[in-house]
């Protein structure tokens, strides 16, 4: 198969043969699992237990709200002790809602699991678009995009190409590479559930040239089903190749266009321990309840691979394979390129979380002191985009928001390549991400005000409109009365009888008035409502009318 | 248990400004050698002083400008300016011009415009540029190759002359300096005679002067390690040279009296030198690919319009602050075609689709 290149990328070294060496550890039921809310792209679940309730394995504990989001089931039976904010992978460092998780040891599934599918060729595409989205499945290769929305392509767009994205490219992580090694069967049956449900021409499973073990593994046992339609292909390991964008481009030499998805070029492309949920939700019921998590790094002592249940603290992980090295600083959860360090490691294990990474200080010195940009041009050679960082780090600094969107920061696919050979230390990835946060803060903020505006324009209109009706009706009683007055008698009756008139509201004015001030001088206490009482209608009136439409 | 959180990636950086220098300063080794070779001591003697003042003038400013001073002294760049600044002066040039170069240099080329990265100019060129047009009659001293003058100078001598700035006694520069082959050519074509006629002088080899011819082979070894390790890219050198070999070729071709042969003008002077180690800083220069080719072969064809009809013989330093003035727009204008974008597609959505 002919193999296509893109621009850039980094030659790293592999550092992946230490974690592959011992098989696949699958770790017990811990005693305490924390499972957060939001462990996807897009809104974060809602409960749907509460304190003190006893939960089955499986049973969904979160409720995805919307349309890009996913359930969250509870990763093993036991009493739900606690619903709050607990710390979780997250960049930002901060606390997210979680659900505790007291495990009773007896890992029970209860009467809630789901109806194994053995015959799933037979069903509609929809149910079992339906069924992957039901089991919480999102995408595994680290950026947990919910995988239902994905299977799901917009009205007329075709699906011709699936593609297997077993191109883990960067170092360290092997987590892909011992999944296709332990459970080739399962991930090719989801590749088989997937194409019947996209209807799909062809597959192409990419496999990186460094994991040949995982390539006889694959080949041994390729199903006669897919043999006319599935090719594997061994893909050269050049970061950041596992991009989807990037792999496409390999593969086919195509680019997603801008902006776009790979389906607006008729293909979707997954991981293979995604295929593996897909398999394990339809074929056994059962849904996403953990995952594979390569721990590595000199940072630990036995770098290996190990099945872990979501929830489970990165602390009980590092324990499992065997406890940190000495001198350890640093915990990344996902690549070295990618990931980002966590500051804690009761955080638990995520639907995302393909990696663990613990380093030492020689291995992850200290940034050394920032020194000025000297326009080398190697961050524009490195970037698989195809962008300028260069230039783009001027205007995130300039904050020259529209001219870095000019630029194609929006392209940006914050890979790393950039800051990894700057020869000056900038953190550029760092750049791009406050440039792109402020961009979506400033739209939000105009939208915001846009809507503001609308209503303030709303109601200026309303207001303008009651006047003038209120005036348009003024003027027909007016000129009904002036008729009636016409017909009946002279003008200077009518003008007797709106003296009259005056007189008398002015009499019922002052005689309020009297008697609001005895009020007053009485007891100060009952003033407030007598006062609110008294106010004149109009402006009550339009206080009311301006809460009703806020 | 806590870790420290620094942002990705999580490895040991690939390159460091310091390093890239590095591998500059010993790139310029062998050339410079060659260099010394064939016009003695005063080669050395000027790159150790110019690098001297370098060091000392950047350290005086970085301190006035309350910048850490090691760490700045660390990315070696003054040394790379002071040496390359040395190498352009005629290697008798006495101390207090290079004094004045490489003040204007450091102080005004580099550090007025904010120091390193900041300098739209290459501070080398500033330097050998304001000396160049301020002391011409120091700046024609060229002495004669040491292979072809009976008379040279030894250490001390070398030495003597660079800090008074006359000769020892019993010398007069007439006896030890000569034009050099950009001199000879230009005066013999401006006396009427052909460019056959000047080259059969004994002095010249297969293309230009023999001597020249070494030192530029030298520099080149020196630029070819750079490429090899890439430290810099074959844009602006391949450019440089073409753009001084396609307008001399054409000319030439059409009248080879008149006009000296591509090759000569490639190997004489500082093109080789100026398309490998002085037009690929990268400060100065453009960044795009397609930039970097048109900024290389600006200055190719200036260096060939400038010798060819300007007034100075050689005119690397000219053509290359020529078009670090140009480098920025050519930065626009080059940009690369976006990953999944048309060369000429619609401008970018605004992110959020």
């Amino acid at each position: 198969m002919q193999l296509h290149r893109f621009h850039g990328g980094l030659k790293l070294a592999d550092e992946s043969d230490a974690s592959t060496r011992d098989p696949v550890l699958v770790m017990g039921v811990p005693s305490r699992l924390i499972v957060p809310l939001g462990q996807h792209i897009g809104e974060a679940a809602e409960p749907c237990v509460a304190v003190g309730d006893s939960v089955t394995k499986g049973q969904r504990i979160g409720q995805s709200k919307g349309y890009i989001a996913a359930h969250v089931h509870a990763p093993t039976s036991g009493e739900v002790v606690e619903i709050t904010n607990h710390a979780v992978p997250h960049p930002s460092g901060l606390n997210a809602p979680c659900i505790i998780i007291q495990s009773d040891g007896r890992d029970d599934w209860g009467e809630t699991r789901m109806e194994p599918w053995l015959d799933w060729d037979t069903r509609d595409p929809r149910k079992l678009r339906q069924r992957i989205r039901d089991s919480g499945i999102v995408g595994l290769g680290g950026a947990a995009f919910p995988t239902a929305v994905k299977l799901n392509p917009r009205a007329g767009q075709r699906i011709h190409t699936l593609i297997v994205n077993g191109a883990e490219c960067e170092p360290y992580i092997s987590a892909d590479d011992s999944l296709l090694r332990s459970a080739p069967e399962a991930v090719f049956e989801g590749i088989r559930i997937v194409a019947h449900l996209l209807g799909v021409e062809r597959v192409l499973f990419a496999v990186e040239d460094n994991m040949p073990e995982a390539m006889r593994a694959l080949t041994e046992t390729l199903p006669g089903e897919l043999r006319d339609r599935l090719q594997l292909v061994s893909v050269p390991s050049i970061y950041p190749t596992g991009g989807e964008r990037q792999l496409i481009k390999v593969l086919t030499g195509q680019e997603v266009p801008s902006g776009g998805l790979p389906a607006d070029i008729g293909m979707i492309c997954n991981n293979p321990g995604t295929f593996k949920a897909v398999c394990d939700a339809v074929i056994q019921g059962r849904p996403l309840l953990s995952r594979i998590v390569t721990v590595t790094g000199p940072g630990v002592q036995h770098p290996r691979n190990v099945e872990a249940l979501l929830g489970t603290p990165f602390a009980d992980v590092i324990a499992a394979t065997g406890g940190y090295a000495e001198g350890v600083d640093r915990l990344v959860m996902g690549g070295p390129m990618m990931g980002f360090a966590v500051h804690d490691d009761a955080i638990p294990v995520i639907k995302g979380t393909n990696c663990l990474l613990a380093t030492r200080p020689q291995d992850t010195p200290a940034p050394g002191p920032l020194m000025p940009c000297i326009r080398c041009g190697e961050c524009a050679a490195a970037c698989p985009a195809q962008l300028l960082p260069q230039q783009l780090y001027w205007q995130a600094r300039a904050k020259d928001f529209d001219t870095i969107q000019d630029y194609g920061l929006f392209d940006c696919i914050e890979c790393g390549c950039c800051a990894h050979v700057c020869p000056s230390n900038i953190p550029l990835v760092q750049y791009y991400r406050y440039a792109k946060n402020e961009i979506w803060a400033r739209e939000k903020e105009r939208q915001k005000s846009d809507i503001a505006r609308e209503r303030y324009e709303f109601r200026q209109e309303r207001i303008e409109r009651e006047e003038r009706e209120k005036a348009e009706r003024m003027a027909k009683k007016k000129a009904a009365l002036k008729k009636k007055e016409g017909s009946a008698d002279g003008d200077g009756n009518a003008d007797s009888d709106k003296q009259a008139a005056i007189q008398a509201a002015l009499e019922r004015a002052r005689a309020r008035k009297a008697a609001k001030a005895g009020d007053t001088t009485e007891d100060s206490k009952t003033e407030q409502p007598d006062e609110a009482a008294a106010k004149p209608d109009a402006p009550a009136e339009r206080d009311s009318t301006d809460t009703g439409n806020r | 248990m806590r870790f420290r959180t620094e942002s990705s990636p999580h490895m040991i950086p690939a390159h460091s400004v310091g390093g890239v220098m590095q591998q500059v300063l010993m790139a310029l080794v062998p050339g410079t050698l060659a260099m010394a070779w064939f016009f003695g001591w005063g080669v050395l003697v000027n790159v150790v002083l110019a690098v001297l003042f370098a060091v000392a003038f950047e350290a005086a400013i970085v301190a006035a400008r309350k910048r850490p001073v090691m760490a700045t002294l660390g990315d070696n760049s003054a040394i790379v300016t002071g040496w390359l600044f040395a190498l352009a002066v005629p290697p008798l040039t006495p101390i207090w011009v290079t004094l004045i170069g490489i003040a204007f240099a450091i102080i005004v080329a580099k550090h007025l415009y904010g120091g390193l990265g900041y300098n739209p100019f290459n501070p080398a060129m500033v330097g050998y540029v304001v000396v160049l047009v301020s002391f011409p009659r120091e700046m024609a001293l060229w002495p004669a190759p040491d292979t072809l003058s009976e008379m040279s100078l030894g250490l001390g001598q070398t030495l003597q002359t660079i800090l008074t700035g006359s000769l020892p006694a019993a010398m007069d520069w007439d006896a030890i300096t000569r034009a050099t082959p950009l001199d000879a050519m230009r005066e013999g074509l401006g006396a009427g005679r052909t460019v056959s006629e000047i080259t059969t002088n004994p002095l010249f080899g297969t293309f230009s002067e023999t001597s020249w011819e070494w030192i530029g082979n030298f520099f080149l070894l020196g630029g070819l390690y750079l490429l090899f390790r890439r430290i810099i890219h074959w844009h602006i050198p391949v450019a440089v040279i073409l753009g001084v070999a396609i307008p001399a070729g054409f000319f030439w071709i059409l009248d080879p009296d008149s006009f000296a042969s591509p090759a000569f003008h490639v190997f004489s002077g500082a093109v080789i030198i100026g398309a490998f180690f002085i037009a690929t800083d990268p400060v100065s220069a453009s960044t795009t690919p397609l930039g970097r080719i048109l900024y290389g072969a600006g200055i190719g064809v200036l260096i060939f319009v400038i010798r060819t009809w300007g007034g100075y013989p050689d005119a690397v330093a000219f053509a290359v602050l020529l078009m670090n003035m140009v480098a920025p727009t050519l930065d626009h204008l080059t940009r690369p075609r976006i990953f999944g974008r048309e060369r000429r597609g619609p401008p970018p959505g605004d992110g959020h689709g």
